[in-house]
């Protein structure tokens, strides 16, 4: 059964089309990695998903309900959450107030608070660096400690399905290295399904999983990771070579 | 020292008037980039509500005659109520275009308020007597001051302490505070805009009613226009203390009622009547050297 599911979806800013005809489908549980150059089309296809800009066209299902063209915070109620591009911390809030804004969607059934101090405690666990800062203003955070104050942000939903836009975007490698780490950690532990855009397929066939690649506004390969990031076909296609 | 008193605290209830009024366009531009100029129209309606619809000079109080406790919750209710309604009739259609077509849409609200109220009640300022009692004097450090004044100033500082308590320490405080800061990322997170929203709204209304009542007591009067003198100098104290800085604008709406007062008081007689101009010179110099604003606030780039 998937979780998450596509169907031609198109994005489109006036008579740009960003994103043309897009179709996949996620089962729970699965990583998928989706690369591809600048201006591949990679963070409008998020946005879509996450309702901020609504598909121009074609259909988005999430966890058996049709999310096209519904609300940001309807879907990240159904338990997709989305980490977008650039991080957006909200600077002037404490680490722990951030992490405590997306618990109020579960403010209606009974027991949340007490849950929500356990998730705190969890995410603390995960990233300790964000607990011993609980109190600073995470305008403060440098780059690496933001990249895990929004993914730990973006757990406090408790969501099935992250989506987390360019999560190296700035990042020197080592740092990389342990926001992937907890990531792939985080995602054994809970059993989450994983969308993850990149740039560079490097990530991707290091962890494995699923990888996609989009160019021009459309998804051109499909496959397992390793084996893709190595072919040959994937060079041409994230170059463009021989598209004439 | 009674006179200096007297001018401290002429300064701190001309300022609290200000400061009211700032926060309640700070907290809407705050969540929605929109400048509210029909804010000062909702001040007046506040004040109509109060009466009987009539043309006559005489204002036929309505529920200006009900004890203060039913008053002023009656009043709070009434601001509250209108701003929401303006939010869920005319901004919500506005608020994917951009913000100059939003305040466009403001000011267009601010002349059918104004002119509904033209419509019920005439132009001609209607003398009423809201809250009596309140104009007695008392003595404090020498100086009489009337019991008016001081209120004010206690109400608004009540009202800092409560909005501060608000925003900090309830859940609904820390979602305005997110979407304030990124409206979008904390939809992202489940927090639902149209709550969000229609409680800033909601505060400001109520904040507008109170400035309503402290005006209506304070000039005896009803005046279809009695507030825009105040929103002017509230729109001045959201721009020099940064828009949609909630601190600025207070900090900024006390700053404007001191320097007006001083001014006042400083200078020549014959240049009095142009103390508003030398408190707008004041204002440029701020915005020469700070064009943000004192504090500007975080978040105020486009959003997606
Ligand atoms: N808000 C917008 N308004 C207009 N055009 C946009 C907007 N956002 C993106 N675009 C355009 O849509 C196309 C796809 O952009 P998008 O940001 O989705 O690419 P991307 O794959 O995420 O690129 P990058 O790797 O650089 O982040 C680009 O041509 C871009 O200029
Ligand atoms: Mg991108």
């Amino acid at each position: 059964m998937s979780l998450l599911s596509l169907s031609n979806v198109s994005v489109r800013y006036g008579r740009l089309t960003a994103v043309r005809g897009v179709t996949f489908t996620l089962a729970e549980g699965e990583v998928l990695f989706i690369t591809g150059p600048n201006g591949a089309g990679k963070s409008s296809l998020l946005r879509a998903i996450a309702g901020v800009t609504p598909p121009a066209g074609g259909r988005v299902d999430f966890a058996d309900h049709d999310i096209t063209g519904e609300a940001p915070e309807d879907i990240a109620r159904l338990g997709l959450s989305m980490v977008p591009e650039g991080r957006d911390v909200f600077g002037s809030l404490t680490i722990e107030e951030n992490l405590m804004v997306g618990t109020g969607m579960h403010a209606a059934t009974r027991g949340w608070r007490a849950r929500a101090a356990t998730e705190l405690e969890a995410v603390y666990a995960t990233f300790p660096i964000l607990k011993e800062r609980r109190h600073s203003q995470a305008g403060l955070l440098s780059g690496g400690q933001q990249q895990m104050l929004v993914i730990g942000r973006a757990l406090m939903t408790t969501p099935r399905l992250v989506a987390i836009d360019e999560p190296s975007l700035g990042l020197a490698p080592n740092i990389t290295d342990q926001v992937y780490e907890r990531l792939i950690a985080l995602r054994a532990e809970r059993k989450l399904t994983l969308l993850i855009v990149e740039q560079s397929s490097t990530r991707a066939m290091m962890i494995g999983g699923r990888m996609m690649l989009m160019r021009g506004g459309e998804i051109v390969l499909d496959g397992d990771a390793r084996a893709l990031g190595q072919s040959e076909a994937m060079q041409a296609a994230y170059f463009g070579y021989g598209d004439h | 020292m009674g006179g200096l008193m007297q001018v401290v605290f002429d300064a701190l209830s001309l300022g609290s008037l200000y400061a009211l009024g700032a926060l309640g366009i700070a907290l809407i531009f705050g969540v929605m980039r929109l400048v509210n100029f029909a804010h000062g129209d909702v001040i007046a309606f506040c004040v109509f509500a109060l009466l009987w619809p009539s043309v006559d000079a005489v204002a036929i109080i309505f529920a200006g005659n009900l004890p203060w406790f039913l008053l002023i919750p009656f009043t709070l209710a009434v601001g509250a109520g209108l701003s929401v309604l303006s939010e869920v009739v005319v901004f919500r259609r506005f608020r994917r275009v951009n913000p100059a077509t939003m305040m466009i849409a403001s000011f267009a609200l601010g002349f059918v308020i104004r002119y509904f109220l033209l419509m019920l009640f005439s132009s001609r300022p209607k003398s009423i007597l809201l809250l009596p009692g309140l104009s007695q004097p008392v003595e404090i450090f020498g100086a009489r001051i009337p019991l008016l004044q001081l209120i004010t100033i206690l109400v608004t500082i009540a009202v800092l302490i409560g909005l501060t308590a608000f925003l900090r320490r309830t859940r609904f405080g820390l979602e305005m505070r997110a979407a304030a800061e990124n409206f979008t990322m904390a939809r992202m997170l489940g927090v639902r805009a149209n709550r969000v929203i229609m409680g800033a709204f909601a505060l400001s209304g109520a904040l507008a009613a109170a400035i309503a009542l402290i005006l209506g007591s304070q000039t005896g009067t009803a005046n279809i226009m009695m507030g825009a003198s105040v929103m002017l100098m509230a729109f001045i104290a959201t721009v020099i203390g940064g828009m949609g800085s909630l601190a600025g604008a207070v900090i900024a709406g006390f700053a404007l009622g001191a320097i007006a007062t001083v001014m006042q008081v400083i200078l020549p007689p014959d240049a009095r009547a142009f103390r508003d101009a030398f408190v707008y010179g004041a204002v440029i110099l701020v915005l020469i050297f700070r064009p943000q604003g004192l504090l500007a606030a975080r978040g105020t780039r486009e959003r997606v």
